[in-house]
């Protein structure tokens, strides 16, 4: 373990009281949140957009805000429990749908249907064990290297990973069937003069599920009380008999489900390729740490915010400069408030 | 250090009678032989000209990360902007409205050059002000954050479509090289002799940083800010000056690769480019201002390897290797040896040799 019995050092464990959500100490940055939005309504007003434009976004932001909270939940999982911000994550999220895709085609004579959830299922498992071996091979093995050795490590093992489904699945981007009419071309909806696509819905349920699964894991079960309690404490973790080690190693293989899970909603959307797990992962770091990098909740609000106030910049601003948004958003919010809408003050700028 | 030479400028005499014995060979190539025959192609001046380059950056990255202990995932955002901004000052001064005069003189592109550097420099120092408060792993992702903004900026035009200053994916072709006079630093044995004095004067430059004042106060901050502070180092000023020296450098390293490829495109200057400024730091050895030029040569003549190599001993296979390798090797080098080639680590300050008399 660390090399500090006597002195385990607060800032890299410390966690706001259990990583809760803390409601008024963030009450000015919904107000940011409230000029911003102002702000960019404001902006697209030269293009003369109306109610249903803006309920548009809305609608588009929930659903990519939702591919991101579940991507930054995995960064939260991570983080709390090895103090580590893994940038493997994003190369999760790409081997999510691109292992699917593959065993979509190798699952013999079943229904599409059932192939497709099969397929989804393997490759979460999969992933997960990605995700284990990423941990003991690479991260384990250097846990008394500095917090930037073990990041760079991660940084590195994405490039590994990408790397290495760029030898498999080559340069081209693939098709991943939508889920409910099973083609390319999906279903849609109007609600009102707003478009709804069924995927969309797919993303909301999926991401609900996912996240209420997440907090009875935590609430109810032996394991995730332990994972909590290494990432209240690793020492006292450890004296109490958890091993803080396997609570690492469950955390990757989490955080991999996650990024997996997220990567094969979102497929449909987009064409899967070798190297869309860059930009889907930096975004959920961002809104991870929008929420404080602590706190469960906060990723999801964070993830959300995120992606309505992105769609929305889309819109009223260059399309080029959609990607921008999210990393202006992470070094202006982490210069007036690293610890985001949870998480200690310690954490960010702590002796 | 009277009557007897430092380790240090043995190695400066070294490289430079290195660099003029490359340079001549090269210039003159007697009886046929040149440096690629020599080393069975294995080195190019092109290769040496990049590692030169790199060697300018590394030394103001060693110095921000090995000395001063924060950490940069976003260096290729200085470098970029100072290729951009000679490329832009350069080539398409008419549509900025300088005048062909100016533009067209000889000693425009060297002070654009300077200029650049400069600005970029004391940009990064208000930056460095506002963004160095954060420590450990909100610092690197604050700069990884700058970096790819900057990257996208430059690819989308920065917001300004009309003017088209960056060309966007494409980027800027046809930037002229550099002169003296009616002197063309060219062909490329000129400008590899032009790059490595640059690289090595920047070398000079980062050991005495390092030896001075603003190098002690920088590892007292390495090793704890607070207790830095606590002796009156002004550890907010120490940490924006050293980010400014870096991205100057690295702006200048920009300026110099601009008149190099006569071509920049964005994607030189994107997120995996500074993971491999970092790589070659590990490398070379992040504490180490000598790391500098051994970390970048290594790391380019590895991927030279890697990329002519691989194919014979696995055949088909392309360019994808590449990748893999690159990551696999910064994962082991960061795991198993850490100090890098040169074999240093920060330490505790000592006293300096020289004051021994």
């Amino acid at each position: 373990m660390r090399p500090a019995l006597a002195g385990v050092r607060p800032a890299a464990t410390a966690v706001a009281p259990g990583g809760q959500w803390r409601a008024t100490s963030s009450r000015w940055l919904f107000a940011a949140v409230g000029v911003m939005v102002v702000a960019l309504v404001l902006l697209g007003r030269r293009h003369g957009f109306g109610l249903v434009e803006y309920l548009q976004f809305l609608v588009d932001g929930l659903q990519a805000g939702a591919i991101y909270a579940l991507v930054a939940l995995g960064f939260v999982a991570v983080h709390r429990v090895t103090g580590v911000i893994n940038f493997a994550q994003g190369a999760f999220v790409m081997l999510g749908p691109m292992v699917t895709i593959t065993l979509l085609g190798q699952l013999g004579p079943l229904p599409l249907g059932l192939r497709l959830v099969l397929a989804g299922i393997l490759a979460s498992l999969l992933t997960a064990a990605v995700g284990m071996a990423v941990y003991r091979l690479a991260l384990h093995p250097a846990r008394n290297a500095s917090l930037l050795t073990r990041i760079m490590i991660t940084v590195g093992v994405y490039v590994v990973l990408q790397g290495a489904a760029l030898l498999i699945w080559g340069p081209r981007a693939y098709v991943l069937p939508a889920f409910s009419t099973l083609q390319m071309v999906d279903r849609s909806f109007l609600v009102g003069d707003v478009l709804i696509k069924a995927q969309t819905l797919w993303i909301w349920g999926v991401t609900t599920l996912v996240v209420v699964l997440l907090a009875l894991f935590f609430e109810r079960t032996v394991l995730g009380k332990a994972m909590r309690a290494c990432a209240a404490d690793r020492l006292a973790a450890r004296l109490v008999g958890v091993r803080v080690d396997t609570m690492a190693t469950v955390a990757f293989a989490l955080a991999a489900v996650l990024g997996a899970i997220a990567g094969i909603v979102f497929g449909p959307l987009t064409r899967p390729a070798f190297d869309m797990g860059l930009e889907t992962g930096l975004k959920g770091f961002v809104a991870a740490v929008m929420g404080g990098l602590v706190s469960f909740q906060g990723a999801v609000l964070g993830a959300l915010i995120l992606g309505v106030l992105e769609t929305l910049w889309a819109g009223v601003t260059l399309a080029g400069f959609k990607d921008l948004f999210a990393f202006v958003v992470l070094i202006v919010l982490l210069l007036i408030r690293p610890h985001g809408f949870a998480g200690s003050e310690q954490e960010a700028e702590g002796p | 250090m009277r009557g007897r030479l430092s380790g240090s400028t043995v190695g400066f005499l070294i490289a430079a009678a290195l660099v003029l014995a490359i340079g001549w060979l090269e210039g003159t190539r007697p009886g046929g032989v040149s440096l690629p025959r020599l080393t069975a192609g294995l080195l190019t001046l092109d290769l040496l000209i990049r590692a030169g380059v790199f060697t300018i950056i590394l030394v103001g990255l060693n110095l921000l990360m090995g000395y001063a202990g924060q950490v940069s995932l976003g260096q290729a955002a200085f470098y970029g902007l100072g290729a951009f901004f000679s490329a832009i000052l350069t080539v398409k001064a008419r549509n900025i409205g300088i005048p062909d005069v100016v533009a067209g003189a000889w000693w425009w592109a060297w002070v654009v050059m300077v200029v650049g550097a400069v600005i970029i420099g004391a940009l990064s120092y208000l930056i460095g002000w506002a963004i160095l408060r954060l420590r450990g792993h909100y610092l690197a992702m604050a700069t990884l954050g700058l970096g790819i903004a900057v990257f996208i900026i430059l690819r989308e035009n920065l917001g300004l479509p009309r003017l088209n200053l960056t060309g966007g994916f494409d980027g800027v072709v046809g930037i002229p090289r550099l002169r003296i006079g009616a002197y063309l630093v060219w062909p490329v044995h000129r400008y590899f002799m032009l790059v490595w004095a640059v690289a090595l004067s920047t070398i000079a430059l980062g050991l005495n940083l390092v030896r001075s004042r603003i190098g002690r106060a920088l590892r007292a901050i390495h090793g704890s800010e607070l207790a830095a502070e606590s002796l009156a180092v002004a550890a907010p000023r120490y940490k924006a000056q050293i980010l400014a020296i870096s991205a100057a450098l690295a702006a200048l390293a920009g300026s110099l690769y601009a008149h190099f490829q006569a071509a920049v495109v964005p994607a030189t200057f994107g997120f995996v480019p500074s993971l491999q400024l970092v790589l070659m730091s590990a490398v070379g050895g992040m504490a180490s201002i000598w790391g500098a030029p051994f970390g970048a040569l290594a790391v380019l003549l590895l991927e030279e390897l890697l990329r002519t190599k691989l194919a014979v001993i696995f055949p088909g296979v392309k360019g994808e290797f590449e990748a893999v390798a690159f990551g696999l090797l910064l994962v082991l080098v960061l795991l198993f040896w850490p100090r890098g080639l040169t074999g240093r680590t920060p330490g505790p300050l000592r006293r300096p040799a020289a004051a021994k008399g």
